[in-house]
């Protein structure tokens, strides 16, 4: 139990997130509940790769015998940082033109096909 | 912005940008790459962004487009140079040539000159990513205001 | 009532997270694959960096990267169409 921490830290972080989606009504509010899981997810790649006692695979002035964390969690995980951070621009970019056109960052309100 | 946050912004731009290109420099030997020092290059036109206001850098779109399509072209050609082998083989690596000295197993203290076509992929993308984020940023920071400030 | 029954979902959905943490394989003994083995033993000789993310994510998966490029090119695209049909 004690020992799985990380995990449960990272599941608590994606429980956050899905709290925000579950319950907020602001558009900016559920951009930062999708960052969240993000977050969360990446940070629990990355934890899924650990090695107790292990160095970053870099070999680098590395300390000799100690050893390597699992490297394909983290270049996965460069790759999903980029791809998060262009849909959080992507959404924020919905966001200007949601509130250009309804005047209200209220997802309630926006639910209509009107206009 | 007040003169302080500009005076600070003006010293701390060169500065970022000197670390985001020493990141991807050493993409290869150290912790960082392309992408991350992109990012940090990106966020030093965030920063002029915020404390010149958007006018300042409005004709840069083009600049940050030519940039884009650069670093995109370049890590495409880049990927052909291995066409003899597979996509994306490495035919620099261990050739001698340029980035082409080869390394030994095990701990090392690194040197610049090495994993082939490693670090100019990392230029590529590094360039990709910072004119990316720049253009996203400036988009907003040009389109998305409220008023026309 | 609606509010009810999304808190009661929520609270199921974050219980098997939860659980799914703690009954996780403990932390710091991830299976020893053999890619990744392979990855920290040849990143070396055959790619000559002593970065081996780098090594996996410019030359082992370096469509992967390619993909991610285009992505990012994508949305940044969408970005301006979006904001830019705003203001012209």
């Amino acid at each position: 139990m004690i020992g799985n921490l990380p995990f449960v830290a990272c599941m608590v972080l994606i429980a956050l997130g899905l709290w925000t989606l579950v319950f907020k009504r602001n558009l900016i509010k559920l951009v930062i509940g999708i960052g969240l899981i993000e977050s969360g997810v990446n940070l629990f790649l990355v934890a899924l790769g650990y090695v107790r006692g292990g160095v970053p695979p870099i070999y680098t002035y590395a300390p000799a015998g100690a050893p390597m964390v699992l490297p394909t969690p983290q270049a996965l995980t460069l790759t999903s940082i980029v791809i998060g951070l262009a849909t959080t621009a992507l959404m924020l970019a919905f966001a200007v033109v949601i509130y250009r056109h309804k005047g209200t960052l209220d997802a309630r309100k926006i639910r209509d096909l009107r206009g | 912005m007040t003169v302080v946050v500009r005076t600070v912004a003006r010293v701390l731009f060169p500065v970022a940008l000197v670390f985001g290109g020493y990141v991807i420099m050493h993409g290869h030997l150290t912790p960082g790459g392309g992408f991350q020092g992109g990012a940090v290059a990106a966020s030093a036109l965030a920063m002029v962004l915020v404390a010149f206001g958007a006018g300042r850098l409005k004709d840069k779109k083009g600049l940050l487009s030519a940039l884009e399509s650069l670093g995109g072209t370049a890590f495409v050609v880049l990927g052909f140079l291995g066409l003899g082998l597979t996509y994306f083989a490495n035919v620099l690596a261990g050739s001698y040539g340029l980035f082409g000295r080869p390394v030994p197993y095990g701990p090392n203290p690194g040197d610049l000159n090495t994993a082939g076509t490693l670090p100019l992929m990392n230029w590529a993308v590094g360039f990709k990513v910072l004119a990316g984020l720049g253009a996203a940023v400036l988009l907003f920071a040009l389109f998305g205001g409220e008023d026309d400030r | 009532m609606s509010r009810w029954v999304a808190l009661a979902a929520f609270l199921l959905v974050a219980g098997f997270l939860l659980f799914g943490a703690v009954a996780l394989r403990p932390f710091g003994d991830p299976p020893r694959t053999e890619m990744d083995q392979y990855f920290n033993r040849y990143s070396q000789p055959e790619v000559a960096a002593n970065n081996a993310v780098t090594a996996i994510v410019f030359d082992y998966r370096g469509y992967d990267t390619l993909g991610e490029a285009t992505v990012l090119f994508t949305a940044v695209t969408g970005v301006a169409l979006i904001l830019r049909r705003l203001r012209a």
